[in-house]
């Protein structure tokens, strides 16, 4: 970023959080209260929320209203869908999905987290963990984020007590830990609604010595993820047709699992002819080499067969992707027509949309003993390991080792509604 | 550690969501009102394409309340980058009947615009809308999908949104149903604003600051000339203002400001303690949920 605009550099990359957690234990709150007090708000959002505040009875200033935008969501005092806001501190810029706790909103919540890096899991610190919250931890690290803070929220209520709070973490941990797919939890004591813990360290925790909750999340550091090697899955080709861009022939569609340069040998999935890249486009101008996220245009040396819903694949790739019709997949269930053996549906994995035929569902996780338990059907949110039976084959990966490459939706063919969110475990020919 | 500014993860973004619905729907068509999220929008979408021709036409709503500086904004920019313009017109939604003007000195073409849009996009069989809407605008866009559906009303339903895991974009819709594609969802108006100053894009002359005779109404500087007339007890003074958003000019306020160019602007956004539509959208501030009400409606 140039620094003649006059506003600081960000020295991380953006973070994408998600909150999550049971009804009321203060999700909203939190986030108005990020908000508020990074000074995000403006003054005639804050005299909104005030004025609003008054009008459905609130005693004090209603923070959650800064998140609850709908009018429905007003009158009841819940949040139905998930909400996105934007804030930035010097250290960093961050998109924040305010998701939302009621079990039947499940799937507005699998929306906000599915691109967040950090779920932040509220609980009430009177309640304790409750099966939403087991819900929404399962959820999030099926999603692939890369870690998650437990904001163990309303500590004023419980008097600041410290065994209280070490009880909620030790549960969180001890469960997140026996999940499929673990990941490292950090735990918080905090009030969304009085501030503690949240922006400014409290005095009320003299026992905590970690950080507050803005200062762990401007110094959280993913990991960095292992490459597989660059894949792109055409998106669209790109043909002027004429004048002086004639002979262009450009692939366009998103980087992922590496990169790419100029001069890089490439496999077309699923045909496995091999070319090599003569040119790389970024947003209209010339580059020697791109990685993950990239939205590019990627010319080859020759001309070759190459149609939206193919891949490219770096050839020299550590991980060669999955190519087949046969897919297992773990699910998150997001419709009321259940997932049931037998039943079809359309499915969309990168850029190839086709048929698809569920051949057996493995199993159901129970959120609460996490056992695997058989079942004919998958309900309206639940999360199963399913097999599928496609009309055409995938260039995919495993979830675990690249998410791009490893998503995938099933769609309503009735009301053509996202009826399920997929990460793939197997593909198979 | 990844080499990739924020800026440009948005653009990718975008980009990424334009070639996406462009490719998945049959018929699309951007909205472009010159004002300088359309205009951000506009020149996204032709980078998506490049070094093919854009493949949509674009839209213009037209209030028949406008600002003669973007209207010549549009023209230009339209013709520069060689697309096709479509206007749809409220004045003849007026003239035929569609919709009843509102009267008196609040009245605004706001509201009207969304059966004008939806008339327009039956005629032409339009399928899908890009819009520069962005969630951090107002509290009801910021519930909104990027990807929005619209019934055949062109209405929508904030309880029925359908989920949207990751960036797999679902673009599915059955005959008469519509979507609305808002490539610039997570932006927010400073984002906007680097993109302007990085891109060097030009913009109507109004977002700059300049002087003009305004009367102030209900905390807000309207220009008069045009749509606006002053009432009795209202003084029309000379003020050096600058334009935050361009919309319909009976509705769209100026505020002070002597920000000449994009790097005063950026600096002037970024220390903004009034959001863009409560500093300059007399409607936005009717109701608190003005813009809620519209999007069921039809609306953008």
């Amino acid at each position: 970023m140039s620094t003649t605009t006059g506003t600081a550099v960000a020295l991380r990359s953006t973070l994408r959080v998600a909150t999550a957690g049971s009804v009321d234990d203060g999700k909203s709150t939190l986030i108005g209260r990020l908000l508020h007090d990074t000074k995000t708000v403006f003054e005639d959002q804050l005299a909104a929320v005030v004025k609003a505040s008054r009008r459905y009875g609130d005693g004090e200033t209603n923070l959650a209203l800064l998140t609850d935008g709908l009018r429905a969501e007003r009158e009841q005092g819940i949040t139905i869908d998930v909400a996105h806001r934007y804030f930035a501190t010097p250290q960093r810029s961050f998109i924040v999905a305010d998701t939302p706790g009621h079990a039947q909103y499940t799937r507005n919540m699998v929306t906000g987290a599915s691109n967040a890096d950090v779920a932040i899991v509220l609980v009430d610190a009177r309640h304790g963990v409750l099966e939403q919250t087991r819900r929404h931890a399962f959820i999030a690290t099926l999603l692939g984020v890369k870690s998650i803070v437990v904001a163990v929220n309303k500590m004023d209520l419980v008097d600041w007590d410290e065994t209280e709070f070490d009880l909620i973490a030790k549960e969180v941990i001890e469960y997140v830990q026996a999940l499929p797919t673990p990941v490292p939890v950090t735990a918080i004591p905090l009030s969304a609604l009085l501030g503690d813990n949240v922006v400014d360290a409290s005095s009320n925790t003299p026992w905590y010595d970690g950080p507050p909750l803005l200062q762990w999340l401007e110094d959280f550091d993913a990991d960095p993820r292992t490459e597989v090697g660059g894949r792109l899955h055409v998106q669209r080709v790109i043909r002027p047709q004429g004048g002086e861009f004639a002979d262009f022939r450009g692939y366009a569609g998103v980087v992922n699992g590496g990169g790419f340069a100029v001069g890089d040998e490439v496999t077309i999935e699923p045909s496995g002819n091999r070319a090599v890249i003569k040119a790389l486009h970024r947003a209209g101008k010339p580059v020697h080499s791109a990685e993950n996220g990239h939205a590019v245009v990627i010319e080859l040396t020759t001309t070759i067969d190459v149609a939206r819903g193919d891949v490219l694949v770096a050839t020299e790739g550590t991980v060669v992707p999955h190519i087949g019709e046969s897919v297992e997949a773990e699910v998150c269930w997001m419709v009321d027509q259940p997932l049931t053996v037998g039943s079809r549906w359309w499915f969309k994995h990168g850029t190839r949309t086709g048929r698809a035929t569920v051949t057996a569902i493995d199993y159901r996780h129970d959120l609460a003993s996490l056992d695997r338990e058989p079942t004919e059907s998958l309900e309206l949110n639940t999360l199963g390991r399913v097999r599928l039976l496609l009309s055409e084959p995938i260039v995919a990966d495993r979830y675990i080792d690249n998410p791009e490459g490893g998503r995938m939706i099933l769609i309503d063919e009735a009301t053509n509604s996202t009826a399920g969110a997929l990460m793939i475990t197997a593909v198979n020919r | 550690m990844s080499t990739t500014t924020h800026l440009e993860s948005l653009t990718d973004e975008a980009i990424t969501i334009i070639r996406e619905v462009a490719t998945e729907c049959q018929n699309p068509v951007l909205l472009f009102s010159g004002g300088k999220d359309s205009a951000v929008l506009l020149h996204l979408a032709v980078l998506a394409f490049a070094p093919a021709r854009l493949p949509f036409p674009v839209m213009h709503v037209d209030t028949g309340h406008n600002f003669a500086e973007v209207i010549e904004y549009r023209d230009q920019f339209v013709r520069d980058v060689g697309a096709r313009l479509v206007v749809a017109s409220v004045q003849e939604s007026i003239d035929k009947g569609r919709v009843v003007e509102d009267t008196g000195p609040r009245a605004s073409r706001n509201r009207l615009q969304s059966v004008t849009l939806l008339d327009a996009m039956i005629e032409h069989g339009f399928d899908a809308a890009f819009g520069g809407g962005r969630r951090d605008e107002d509290k009801a866009r910021a519930k909104e999908r990027i990807l929005s559906f619209r019934d055949h009303q062109g209405r929508w339903d904030p309880r029925q949104q359908r989920p949207e895991p990751w960036d797999v974009l679902n673009a599915r819709i059955r005959k008469g149903e519509q979507l609305r594609a808002f490539p610039l969802s997570n932006w927010t108006e400073l984002d906007i604003w680097q993109y302007i100053a990085v891109h060097d894009l030009a913009l109507p002359t109004i977002y700059y600051s300049h002087t003009r005779t305004v009367v102030e109404r209900d905390g807000m500087l309207l220009a008069v000339g045009g749509p606006v007339v002053a009432e009795p007890g209202e003084v029309p003074y000379e003020a050096v203002v600058r334009y935050r958003t361009v919309g319909d000019a009976s509705c769209t306020g100026a505020v002070e400001s002597t920000a000449a160019n994009v790097h005063d602007v950026i600096i002037e956004v970024a220390a903004a303690r009034i959001t863009e539509r409560g500093a300059t959208r007399a409607d936005d501030t009717f109701s608190e949920s003005a813009m809620e009400d519209r999007k069921r409606e039809g609306y953008f």
